[in-house]
């Protein structure tokens, strides 16, 4: 920001100059002030203009904040300590000096509630530059405090300035997630991780009680963006970065302790998810929780409450809180009851047509892989999949069917599903109760998969063909469901059109006279041309 | 020797001789013992050194011989008696088997024949015996005779002219039957089809054009009378049954039974095909008549042109008469023809010779389709005639294909329907491929131009479907010309589709329904490939297209329903044949009629997304008052109603609903019929059955659609509902283990097997060698052995003898020592 620079860019660009002089003027300004005290009172200039309608002159404005407050912090020209009002100030006996540090103090205090009002300004371009412009001055109080030193529990770090920052950017009227995308790369220092992760579990405690636990989309979306885009480190040793060094004391600093990290984010977290959300928020957090959360948490096992509540929703929801579950169940010996008849009625139709339809075929697979499962919850869960494969898109049916192929392989004794000589010969109507929720009553084991014999009429070939197979014995091998999982339809539909070599098409025989003639005529019974 | 026979000697080089040990003495010994000298004794009477003549035939045969030479320089006279006569290459004494009818009429060999008769008659020889004796007896007679001498070589003169004047006849009566044979080819080319046989025949040089000629003649003649007229009875025959063939052929398919190769080819290719796919049809003959200006001239002057065109086009296929008696053969092309004829004729009721076939055909095709009725086609013949009259004066008769898809939308722009067909028609017909060499690329590219064309018809406000349905014939014939082409295009416009489809999905989760241009492919895919393939390149993917949007795409309005609606019709349509269960086709319409359900609670049923079993967009279908029940009557639903519905009044939108609802109930009608031998038909039905019988009962509908729903359900109970239960299908026996040890037969014993051939080869060669070289080896041990033995043989004997004389020498002495002895005893 060399003022020099500034005034050669002014007079090549002629056309901007008008929107350029401010700035012009702003650094002029800053320099005079820096130079000589009795130029004190043209900081008054750069805070108006700090509040002023254009855009550049704030962004200038801001910068020229920045540069001032930023000297005059490293000079200590700052007052220290507990700060006296104005009035008094003038009134005290203070030297000169003091009197002087008082006065910018007190600028330097309007100049941060100036910015963080910004903070929720429409403009992106401004309070982009009033954050980072904050977060220098955060950066700024680290090495040179202006409070008494609080050895006792946050050392040096300015732990007001970030929480007024976390609490503006938590808006509950605007949706912040660019700002906050912007703010993720001060999360990387390890002790504005810390102090943030704290204050945003005191903002959210503070709103949602104030919502008396009602649902705030806005304000849980800024919440969760925030929180989702920190990345907790893996390793004491890896917390290096930090933005304000201790000198003394430093192994002693919470913000330098992983397990510390861990607690505060474990507290964040849990402060969050203990009130009502909404759906589409429970989706979100169910996604991202078995992979950045729970590995991150002290006591993972205090997550179950959460879990079970989203388990309890239904739907997409409950299929997805199965992953977090899942991780509690096999790595922390939670032990859940009727953790199979749940599973067993989460599966329905929509199973097939969501979006999480690739990850629940995963897990069923993980929860189904145990070969100490009883016959009867095998057989119920093949023949109730079998019976959804009647409503199921071809793409769910190539992964479907292999995955009950799968459970008969690993339980031979299911084989009489559709394998039952013994009943040969005389037709008996299916047994199975399709709406009993239990799966050890539904009587699975009794019935057959004529359901998949249905479907070796499907329209399309592989899956005809992958039905095709229950007419032979199984082989032995079992088939690798994790190809198929994300299979799309269009890529299915390349399979044919991009075939490298027809041999000759085969052609319609019948010719075509009229457009809505052939194949029965079902089109032109209903639809007319005009 | 002994038979008179001089023996032939000479002199030659010694030669070495195969050294066996059999046969060492006569030629390793006598070579042994002509070693120091330069000259060899060596016969060469007939046959001496061959040892596999039996002695009996070697005396033959040296018989003969001596009596040949004897015989050589006496036969002065002798025309051509003793040597056997032949014929090119024959002997004349088999010909006169008469066993070559075909022969009989060349004179050359008559001749022949003639000669020797005289000759013999003259030498007084009766068969081939008797002429030898006459032979024997020649000497004595030429000499007793003087004046018959002269006879004999008058006769000879007189039949030497003979001869010549028989030649040069010959030489006529050849000129005559080749210029006989110009003037055949020339008509019979005209009059015949030429069978490939024939071409073949040709090919060989050695037969002559004319025998083979004749020959082929006579067999064409017998073997392929024309065929008679058949009867309608019989040409509606021969079209069911080359319709079952196709249809056996389409099950093959469907069923997913590897194609075979070579027996695919659906349309019949007469046997003068250039696999062109070229058709000479009516539709031809009626563009060059129009463009005579005699497009409406009277039955006679358009055979009479049909005649000049016949000879015109001689080379590119079958002329008017050959297409008349192929006319059961190229059914598919009739086909196309003659619906073509139908609806360009202007019906002056013209009598060719189709016209009895084609309206039997007609009648047939319509026992098949049972569809356009008749009444209606006449009528728009009218149509088309008035509006052909009109056309008259501004349309060209050939047109450059188009270069771009613009050029195409120039190239009929303000053109009516009809005319637009037209001019693609024509544009077809003056860029047919068999024309020029660039014209099927040419040809392939309007294809897709045609398509991207039905695209924005379709697309336009209000859609030109009216167009599209008159491009539709134009469209397939192109496509059966080029199906890879018309494949890749149909490929690529679905590809497109679905990728934005699937685009729009990973960002929305969800899609708007396929716009009309869709729903037109969609339909046009059935039309021009068959959709009960178990596979297939084009309609696999258009019927997944058609599930990812029943499945994906949310239904909000009236419009999304009536899409969703001809997307429904347009699935029964493709697996009406193939009865294939299409999931995505059920619940949509489970979803379609959830919509109309008034009371949303207790449901019963589980609606399958895209549907929501409640919600902002549930009660579509819901009427608004019952009141319009009573005045709805089904009608067709225009399909302009997938893009834009006005509907604005509550009893216009109340009526749409009915329609739908009938639509949709009609649709699960047929579903339940192409369903009804699945095992879970029960299960795939149940919410159906619950929605009608519980839901939809209770509200208030019109009678059509009570009783048709009424029906649906009672056609669902009606299944049964008891299954056997599931079993493996039976395999074969796995067959015992064999034990009986496998005979492998080796040839080479104690040799490594198992390597290459050439290794084989080699070390085949390399024991070879190595015995040859052991053998040889032997052999000449042997025979040095041999020779040891034979020289010792030599020396003892010369010792012997050396020693018998010294004894002999001796002995002589000893007398003469005796005898001199006792004289001169005596003496004393």
């Amino acid at each position: 920001m060399a003022p020099a620079k500034k005034r050669n860019v002014s007079s090549v660009k002629t056309a901007e100059k008008s929107a350029k002089k401010a700035k012009v003027d702003l650094s002029k300004t800053v320099e005079r002030i820096l130079e000589s005290r009795k130029h004190a009172n043209d900081v008054f200039d750069i805070l108006e203009s700090l509040q002023a309608e254009q855009e550049k002159e704030v962004i200038s404005a801001v910068a020229a904040c920045s540069e001032l407050f930023c000297a005059l912090l490293e000079r200590k020209e700052l007052f220290l300590g507990k700060l006296p009002g104005e009035e008094d100030a003038l009134s005290g006996g203070y030297s000169a000096e003091d009197k002087y540090r008082i006065f910018m103090r007190h600028r330097y205090t309007s100049c941060v509630e100036i910015l963080l009002e910004h903070l929720s300004h429409e403009q992106y371009d401004i309070k982009e530059s009033a954050m980072c412009c904050l977060m220098k001055f955060a950066a700024g109080e680290g090495l040179h405090p202006l409070e008494d030193l609080d050895w006792s529990e946050h050392y040096s770090f300015p732990r007001e300035l970030i929480q007024a920052l976390v609490d503006n950017l938590l808006s509950k009227a605007t949706d912040n997630s660019l700002l906050i995308s912007r703010f993720q790369e001060f999360l990387e220092m390890e002790d504005v991780r810390y102090y943030v992760m704290s204050s945003i579990r005191d903002n959210v405690g503070k709103v949602m009680d104030k919502s008396k636990g009602a649902v705030v989309p806005v304000y849980q979306n800024n919440v969760f963006t925030l929180m989702s885009s920190i990345s907790m480190p893996n390793q004491e040793s890896e917390l290096t970065n930090f933005m304000v060094k201790q000198e003394a004391k430093h192994e002693d600093w919470k913000a330098a302790k992983l397990h510390e990290h861990k607690r505060v984010f474990e507290r964040m977290w849990l402060g969050f998810l203990k009130y009502k959300l909404p759906n589409s928020m429970y989706k979100k957090v169910l996604v991202i929780l078995h992979d950045s959360i729970l590995p991150y948490m002290s006591k993972p096992t205090l997550m179950i409450d959460f879990l079970t509540a989203a388990y309890e929703i239904g739907g997409a929801i409950s299929l997805l809180a199965l992953n977090g579950l899942f991780v509690l169940i096999h790595q922390h010996n939670l032990d859940y009851p009727d953790f199979y008849k749940k599973l067993y009625n989460l599966l329905e139709p929509s199973v097939f047509h969501v979006k999480y339809r690739a990850r629940f075929f995963h897990l069923a697979n993980v929860f189904l892989s145990s070969s100490h499962l009883p016959v009867y919850l095998v057989a119920a869960f093949a023949k109730r999949l079998a019976r959804l494969a009647l409503t199921a898109p071809p793409t769910a049916l190539l992964i479907v069917l292999p995955f009950i192929y799968n459970l008969i392989r690993r339980h031979p004794s299911c084989r009489v599903l559709i394998h039952k000589p013994s009943a040969e010969d005389e037709p008996f109507e299916d047994p199975y109760l399709t709406d009993e929720e239990d799966p050890a009553q539904c009587r699975a084991l009794e019935s057959s998969l004529w359901e998949i014999k249905s479907l070796q009429k499907h329209y399309h070939p592989d899956v005809a063909k992958a039905a095709l197979l229950i007419n032979t014995p199984l082989s032995e091998q079992e088939d690798d469901i994790s190809e198929t999982l994300e299979v799309t339809t269009y890529e299915l539909m390349e399979k044919d059109l991009k075939q490298p070599e027809i041999k000759s098409v085969p052609l319609e025989f019948e010719t075509a006279t009229r457009l809505l003639k052939g194949g029965g005529d079902v089109l032109g019974q209903h639809f007319c041309l005009a | 020797m002994s038979w008179g026979e001089k023996a032939s000697m000479m002199w030659v080089c010694p030669v070495y001789l195969d050294p066996k040990p059999s046969i060492r003495k006569e030629t390793l010994l006598k070579e042994y013992k002509q070693k120091n000298r330069c000259s060899k004794f060596i016969d060469r009477r007939f046959g001496e050194y061959d040892t596999k003549m039996a002695p009996e035939d070697k005396i033959l045969q040296r018989f003969t011989m001596e009596r040949q030479r004897v015989h050589e320089k006496k036969d002065v006279y002798n025309l051509n008696e003793e040597e056997e006569l032949t014929h090119y290459g024959q002997s004349l004494a088999e010909m006169e088997k008469f066993n070559d009818v075909v022969n009989s009429d060349d004179e050359s060999e008559e001749k022949g024949l003639l000669s020797a008769e005289l000759t013999a008659s003259h030498f007084g020889g009766g068969g081939g015996l008797l002429r030898k004796k006459a032979l024997g007896e020649e000497e004595e007679g030429g000499q007793r005779a003087k004046s018959r001498q002269e006879l004999i070589e008058e006769l000879i003169q007189k039949s030497k002219q003979e001869k010549r004047e028989r030649q040069v006849q010959r030489e006529e009566a050849q000129e005559l039957t080749e210029k006989l044979d110009q003037d055949w080819k020339n008509i019979q080319s005209l009059m015949v089809k030429k069978t490939p046989k024939a071409d073949k025949q040709e090919e060989k040089p050695k037969l002559e054009e004319y025998d083979m000629m004749v020959r082929e003649l006579g067999f064409e003649m017998k073997a392929q009378p024309s065929e008679k007229m058949k009867t309608p009875e019989e040409l509606a025959k021969e079209e069911r049954e080359k319709l079952q063939k196709l249809e056996a052929d389409r099950l093959r398919r469907m069923m997913g039974e590897e194609v075979v190769e070579g027996a695919q080819s659906q349309i019949h290719f007469s046997a003068d095909d250039l696999n062109d796919g070229f058709v000479l049809d009516k539709h031809d003959k009626k563009t060059l008549a129009y463009q005579d200006g005699k497009w409406n001239m009277g039955e006679e002057e358009e055979e009479e042109e049909e005649e000049d065109e016949a000879e015109d086009e001689e080379g590119e296929g079958e002329s008017s008469e050959e297409q008349e008696s192929d006319a059961e053969e190229d059914e598919v092309e009739e086909e196309e023809e003659e619906e073509e004829e139908e609806e360009e004729e202007e019906g002056s009721g013209e009598d060719d010779g189709h016209s009895d076939l084609e309206s039997e055909q007609e009648s047939e095709n319509e026992e098949e389709e049972e569809a356009s009725p008749k009444p209606k086609k006449t009528l728009s013949k009218e149509e088309v005639k008035a509006q052909q009259e009109a056309a008259k004066a501004e349309l060209p008769y050939t047109f450059a294909a188009p270069e771009s898809y613009n050029d195409l939308k120039d190239m009929l722009r303000g053109h009516t329907s009809d005319n637009q067909r037209l001019i693609v028609a024509r544009t077809q017909k003056s860029n047919h491929p068999s024309l020029a060499v660039g014209n099927k690329l040419k040809l392939q590219k309007l294809f897709g131009f045609l398509l991207e064309y039905i695209g924005e018809l379709a697309t336009r406000s209000p859609p030109e479907l009216s167009t599209i349905d008159k491009l539709i014939p134009e469209v397939y014939a192109l496509c059966q010309m080029f199906p890879d082409a018309a494949c890749k295009a149909m490929q690529s416009i679905l590809g497109d589709a679905a990728h934005s489809m699937e685009e729009t999905l990973e960002v929305k989760g969800h899609a708007a329904f396929p716009t009309l241009d869709m729903l037109i492919y969609l339909k046009v895919t059935a039309l021009l490939f068959p959709t009960s393939d178990f596979r297939h390149p084009v309609t696999t993917p258009a019927l997944l297209f058609i599930s990812q949007a029943l499945t994906k795409c949310p239904v909000r309005s009236l419009q999304d329903l009536t899409s969703g609606l001809v997307l429904c019709s347009l699935g029964v349509e493709y697996v009406s044949f193939s009865k294939r269960f299409l999931p995505e086709l059920i619940n949509f319409l489970v979803g379609t009629l959830h919509l109309a359900v008034q009371d949303k609670a207790s449901l019963g049923y589980i609606v399958v997304p895209p549907f929501r079993a409640s919600g902002k967009y549930s009660d579509l279908l819901v009427l608004s008052s019952s009141e319009s029940c009573r005045s709805w009557s089904k009608k067709s639903l225009p399909l302009s109603a997938t893009q834009q519905l006005d509907l604005g009044n509550d009893p216009d939108r109340d009526t749409h609903r009915l329609t739908c609802l009938s639509t949709c109930l009609d649709l699960v009608k047929r579903c339940c019929l192409l369903y009804k031998d699945l095992p879970s038909f029960t299960h795939i039905f149940q919410p159906i059955r619950t929605l009608l019988s519980k839901h939809l009962s209770t509200q208030t509908l019109p009678e059509p659609l009570q009783e048709l729903s009424s029906e649906i359900v009672e056609a669902i109970s009606s299944m049964p509902v008891t299954q056997s239960a599931l079993v493996f299908d039976k395999r074969k026996p796995i067959p015992l283990k064999l034990l009986t040890p496998k005979i492998v037969e080796v040839l080479d014993y104690g040799k490594k097997r198992g390597s290459t051939r050439e290794e084989r080869e080699k070390e085949r060669l390399k024991h070879k060698y190595k015995r040859e070289f052991k053998g040889a080896l032997r052999e000449i041990r042997k025979d040095s052995r041999f020779l040891a033995r034979e020289k010792l043989n030599e020396v003892m004997n010369r010792d012997a003898e050396r020693k018998r004389k010294v004894k002999e020498l001796m002995g002589s002495l000893a007398t003469q020592e005796g005898e001199w002895k006792s004289l001169k005893r005596k003496k004393k």
